[in-house]
């Protein structure tokens, strides 16, 4: 022990296993966003997928609902150290989505309504791992978190999971996102604390 | 690769450094300033935060992020800390340390919630509670001949006002607007009704939309998400809102 604060003993242990390092239990969910919450009709709302030849796919509100949707339980890990065990989803998973898309990409840049984005690897899209989420814990999925629709890719630091989700835009290179630029780092794995560049 | 220019070197930023408590300074109750001496910061932005890092003898570690308070000036970080309840860290930094204990520190963090000298236009500074905290760190690095800037600053009472005489130097001599909105008990020499944030409070002549000042808006999520709203309905464009959220919210 190199280092230890005088006097500090901390909560009883008992660690969850479930707990990434650094991260702390929360009961609530709390919100991190860098503007205003964005309200988007389900009129105006479109879902689109971009290759990177330009071609585009895209899915109204209704055409949405009528792919088949699955509900998920999962952990979330917030990159501000909060974590919430058990959350309940429900969404199109992104296999279902990308399953007629022909890409040579490796990369994602997911755009958000509101202007945010944020970047990932495809293959963390893939394979069971991902969703366009727009139901939560047996209700719709209400703004402040993300509604109608947002990212859910629970694997990864919460931020990667982009609220009021509107876009993907797939990337044969990868490109930084919106926090990403800011100084978080680029893959946000919460199990190897990847919080910022470099870590 | 893009990266947004803040102080230091990545490096720098992201290593742990060892804090010493120099200072401290109650401010309210709940609310006390620590100044910390931590030797070769590599400087921050006003609006910008730290995450501090507690190490229990058998290895434990608790982090949580805490805001400045006040512009880079060498070593010296200060940090206002409001006690939460039952609060593993804050209770501990509020309460357990004393002048001369040492804390690890890292950052600064976050390049999106900052104001940077000379940036043009007017400045709305919306706080809801400790939300002033960062805020003040921006109405401290305000130099003179600054574009003109407003604080509106949302407590319970009279007693909970965070840097009430600094505050109020600001307001009768140095030209910055500050709005004090109470939301359960007010003084008797205020006339607004007690209550939330509401869009009276907000609008002002030369704080309108189309005046197009950079809004910061901090304090914990129901505020944040409340004032934005407000903020957005009285036509303040979106991306000129800048929102900073901490604390627990209902799902």
């Amino acid at each position: 022990m190199d280092f230890v604060t005088r006097g500090f003993q901390g909560r009883p242990r008992g660690r969850d296993d479930r707990l990434p390092p650094g991260q702390y239990l929360t009961g609530d969910f709390p919100v991190l966003s860098a503007g205003p919450t964005s309200n988007v009709d389900h009129d105006e709302f479109e879902l689109w997928v971009a290759t990177e030849d330009g071609t585009r796919h895209t899915w109204s509100w209704a055409e949405l609902m009528a792919l088949p949707a699955e509900t998920v339980t999962v952990d979330i890990h917030c990159v501000t150290s909060w974590s919430k065990l058990d959350t309940e989803w429900r969404g199109v998973s992104l296999d279902t989505l990308l399953a007629d898309v022909e890409t040579a990409a490796d990369f994602a840049m997911v755009h958000s309504y509101g202007g945010y984005t944020t970047n990932l690897p495809l293959e963390d899209l893939l394979d069971g791992q991902a969703w366009v989420a727009y139901g939560y814990d047996g209700d719709d999925l209400r703004p402040e978190h993300g509604g109608p629709a947002r990212l859910l890719v629970p694997h990864l630091y919460f931020w990667k999971s982009a609220k009021w989700v509107r876009g993907i835009e797939l990337m044969l290179e990868d490109s930084p996102g919106f926090w990403e630029q800011l100084g978080y780092h680029d893959y946000g794995d919460p199990w190897r604390e990847q919080r910022y560049q470099g870590d | 690769m893009a990266r947004a220019a803040v102080p230091g070197g990545l490096s720098a930023r992201r290593a742990w450094r060892e804090a010493t408590l120099v200072e401290r300074r109650p401010e309210t109750d709940s609310a006390v300033t620590l100044v910390l001496d931590v030797d070769g910061w590599p400087g921050h932005l006003p609006g910008q935060h730290v995450d501090v890092r507690l190490t229990a003898p058998d290895g434990y570690t608790a982090t949580r992020s805490y805001s400045v308070s006040a512009p880079e000036r060498g070593d010296r970080v200060e940090l206002t800390v409001q006690r939460v309840p039952d609060g593993e860290v804050s209770t501990f930094l509020a309460d357990g340390l004393a002048v001369g204990d040492a804390v690890r520190v890292r950052g600064p963090v976050g390049g999106w919630f900052v104001w940077r000298t000379g940036q043009p236009g007017p400045v709305l500074l919306v706080a809801g509670g400790s939300g002033v905290v960062p805020l003040m760190a921006i109405l401290r690095a305000r130099g003179p001949g600054a574009a003109p800037f407003r604080l509106v600053y949302s407590v319970r009472g009279p007693d909970d006002v965070i840097y009430r005489d600094e505050l109020a130097v600001l307001a009768a001599t140095d030209g910055v607007d500050v709005r004090l909105v109470h939301t359960r008990r007010a003084p008797d020499v205020d006339k607004r009704p007690v209550g939330r944030l509401r869009e009276s409070d907000l609008a002002a002549p030369g704080w309108t939309g189309e005046d197009a000042p950079t809004c910061y808006v901090c304090g914990p999520t129901g505020f944040v998400e409340g004032a934005a709203d407000l903020l957005v309905a009285l036509g303040h464009a979106a991306d000129r809102i800048r929102t900073e959220r901490f604390g627990p919210s209902g799902p």
